[in-house]
């Protein structure tokens, strides 16, 4: 007897048995069977499903999983798998422990699959068998399948966004926007019309989707109707096509506005000549002279609807002369300003007579004497403003400095290319159109990129890409003189992914 | 030779009666099938007694015995055991033992000269053992299995235990019991021998389920082969011979 860790252990080899039905001698197991005669006396894959139809659809290489899902899967592949699996009824009474695919020839319309299973027979024993499940394949165009070849340019939903000024800046912002949150990734196309841009959903929940991103961004006013296209009386299906007005508001940044007097009185007398510093889903309003700013909701601003007295476009460019801080800095609404007094004189004037304006100015912060400036000229504009003509007795100032130029520094820099570029939404764009002018709008582009450089916070919302084509140059020397550009650093750019071109449009593999 | 029956259509007969070299017990059944297949074997040889034990049917597992004699369980009735006194041969005792595990079949297995009991049978139950079966007793497991009168049968010529017993108990046993021992089933692979089978020095009864192999497995380990049938043909030839001179 040998003692090993205190426990005696007997030695206990397992004999031999006969089994019962054939006699072979075997290992004793539960049944006391050997395991082909006990799959020949019991069959665990009785009452399962051997054959299946499951149902293909050839365009987009989906499968139907009833009543509606279609799943897209390779053929072999995990998804498949489990999509054939699932699709037998009765395997809960027996215990899966493999499946795999027996290949078949893609043509052949049948998918087969080996599954192993484990069931308990016979007093304890387990028993272990594997069946083929046949599943036949049918061809059944999907719904969006045959909708989109019925008409490839079926839309249900259509949002038409509209701004009615003569520019197209918020456009360029807003698209970079929406390429930044991916919100326009269900339009079927995306149409670049006088004034605006259509987008065309194909359904109503995706167009809804939109419609409250544009909401979130944009002070906007929007309606929305929907037209009958066809009915089932039987069934009581109707079809519509839903269209969504989107209208942006006619301020943007930089505009500079008489505020009708109701406003000015609700708003705590906040002179009546403002300028917009930033249009995100409210309008952010500053009183040049007091330093003052107030918000505008989108419903505010819809209820009062005022128009810009003057735009971006007529920006004066000026010299300054002298800059006299009167107040000290404040900071107002993220920004700073310094309120100061300054002479300036207009660039067209400048050598040529003493035509020197005397201002108050808000800019006191950024503004050195020597500089540029671009500011509205007040003096000489003549303003057919309804609200302008309310105000009885009120001293129009002359200029109105808006922000400092770089035009100078631009004019060295002009034709090197940028470190940075932008991604664009794929728009089509229709070049015939009346009223389409391809250097007004490349021009446009262009005064939006240097927005872009010289504004930090307009950036926020942006993905900016780095521009591989840009080479540093060997004129470095040439940046040193002067003051810097203001340029985007470069840590702020995000590198250019090379799945840009795949990333298009994952479609989604489940349509409805 | 092994005869295959049922009882009341259930193949564990070992259940309800229990064969010796002295006399069988039959339990009461519905139909007389059960009764008549024993009298047809045994009948000139053996008394076979119908009995029950404490009302129950399940007579083979509550009593054992062999040719010496004969244990009840304590609620076996002063009727049954006056009628069980009356009905066997007069070399048989008949005693009534109180055990706590009164199913002395499942407890004891035993042939004429030697016992196998369950590890837990009192001291006094033993030396009855010994006294009334004129045997000699051995504690012992079967495959890990205290109850050895269900797990093994037993006659004087060889034994079948539980399947699943390892090769040194299997030497081990049978070292004990002096006997040939092997390792089987009866009953379609059903582990529970002595209620499937019932067995004595000449004849062998199982249940119906019993397939071929498992037949021939009782017939070669219980040496049933060398029954009367060759004994008749020597007889034969004997007459034979005979007459020639």
């Amino acid at each position: 007897m040998e003692q090993d860790s205190g426990m005696f252990t007997v030695q206990s080899t397992i004999g031999s048995v006969l089994c019962c039905k054939c006699g072979i001698l075997m290992q004793p197991n539960a049944a006391n069977m050997c395991a082909k005669c006990l799959r020949s006396e019991i069959d665990i894959t009785e009452g399962l499903q051997k054959s299946v139809t499951i149902i293909h659809c050839p365009e987009c290489d989906t499968y139907l999983q009833p009543p509606r899902t279609w799943i897209k899967a390779n053929l072999e592949s995990k998804e498949l798998l489990t999509f054939c699996v699932k699709k037998l009824k009765n395997l809960n009474t027996v215990r899966l422990v493999h499946a795999e695919f027996i290949w078949t020839e893609p043509h052949s319309k049948r998918i087969k699959v080996k599954l192993k299973v484990q069931k308990e027979v016979l007093n304890g024993a387990v028993l272990e068998q594997a069946f083929t499940v046949e599943y036949t394949v049918l061809d059944q165009m999907c719904d969006s399948c045959s909708r989109v070849q019925a008409n490839p340019d079926q839309w249900v939903a259509a949002v038409q966004l509209r701004q009615h000024v003569s520019h197209r800046r918020t456009f360029f912002y807003l698209e970079q926007l929406i390429l930044k949150h991916d919100a326009a990734k269900h339009a079927i196309r995306i149409q670049q019309m006088d004034q605006g841009i259509d987008f065309f959903f194909g359904k109503r929940s995706h167009a809804l989707k939109f419609v409250d991103f544009v909401g979130k961004v944009s002070p906007v006013r929007s309606r929305n109707d929907k037209q009958l296209v066809s009915f089932d009386s039987k069934s009581n299906d109707y079809n519509y096509k839903y269209t969504f007005s989107v209208e942006i508001s006619p301020v943007c940044r930089e505009d500079l506005i008489c505020l009708p007097p109701k406003l000015v009185n609700s708003l705590g007398n906040l002179g009546p000549i403002v300028l917009c510093t930033k249009v995100t889903n409210s309008i952010a309003l500053l009183d040049p002279f007091t330093l003052r700013h107030c918000f505008l909701d989108a419903d505010q601003y819809w209820r009062t609807s005022f128009k810009a007295l003057l735009s971006s476009r007529q920006l004066v460019e000026y010299v300054v002369l002298d800059v006299e801080p009167v107040s000290s800095e404040v900071t107002v609404g993220g920004s700073r300003y310094i309120l100061a007094d300054a002479q300036v004189a207009r660039v067209s004037d400048f050598g040529k007579n003493d035509t020197i304006f005397n201002v108050r100015t808000h800019l006191g912060h950024i503004l050195n004497p020597g500089d540029n400036a671009l500011g509205y000229d007040l003096y000489s504009a003549n303003s057919n403003d309804i609200e302008l003509d309310k105000y009885k007795g009120f001293s129009i100032p002359d200029v109105i400095l808006v922000k400092k130029s770089y035009e100078e520094r631009r004019q060295k820099k002009r034709g090197k290319a940028r470190t940075w570029k932008l991604k664009s939404l794929n728009m089509e764009v229709d070049s015939t159109a009346r009223g389409y002018n391809e250097e007004k709008i490349s021009s446009e582009y262009e005064q939006f990129l240097r927005d872009l450089e010289e504004n930090p916070d307009m950036r926020f919302n942006l993905s900016l890409y780095r521009n591989k084509e840009y080479q540093p140059s060997e004129m470095a020397s040439s940046v040193a003189d002067g003051d810097e550009l203001p340029s985007i650093p470069l840590d702020e750019l995000l590198a250019d992914l090379d799945l840009s071109d795949v990333e298009s449009n994952d479609d989604d593999s489940m349509a409805e | 030779m092994a005869t295959r029956l049922q009882f009341e259509n259930n193949s564990e007969i070992g259940v309800f009666s229990k064969l010796t070299n002295a006399y069988c017990l039959v339990a009461i059944g519905g139909s007389e099938n059960f009764y008549s297949t024993f009298e047809s074997e045994l009948a000139d040889v053996i008394p076979v007694v119908k009995a029950s034990i404490g009302g129950t049917r399940i007579i083979g597992r509550l009593c054992a015995g062999n040719k010496k004699g004969l244990l009840l369980p304590h609620n076996t009735t002063d009727q049954e055991l006056q009628h069980l006194r009356n009905s066997v041969p007069d070399s048989v005792v008949v005693q009534r033992i109180d055990e706590r595990l009164s199913a002395l079949g499942n407890c004891i297995a035993c042939n004429d000269h030697v016992a196998l009991t369950h590890p837990d049978l009192d001291k006094e139950t033993e030396e009855m053992i010994a006294d009334v079966l004129g045997v000699e007793v051995f504690r012992q497991t079967v495959a890990g299995n205290m109850l050895v009168g269900s797990f093994c049968a037993l006659t004087n010529r060889g034994g079948l235990v539980h399947p699943h017993t390892s090769i040194e108990d299997l030497d081990e046993l049978s070292t004990l019991l002096q006997v040939p021992l092997v390792a089987g089933t009866v009953n379609r692979g059903s582990e529970v021998i002595g209620a499937g089978l019932i067995v004595n020095d000449w004849t062998a009864f199982c249940g119906s389920d019993t397939t071929a192999t498992e037949l021939s497995v009782l017939e070669s380990v219980f040496k049933l082969r060398e029954a009367q049938p060759t004994a008749i043909v020597d007889e034969m030839r004997k007459s034979l011979i005979d007459t020639y001179v």
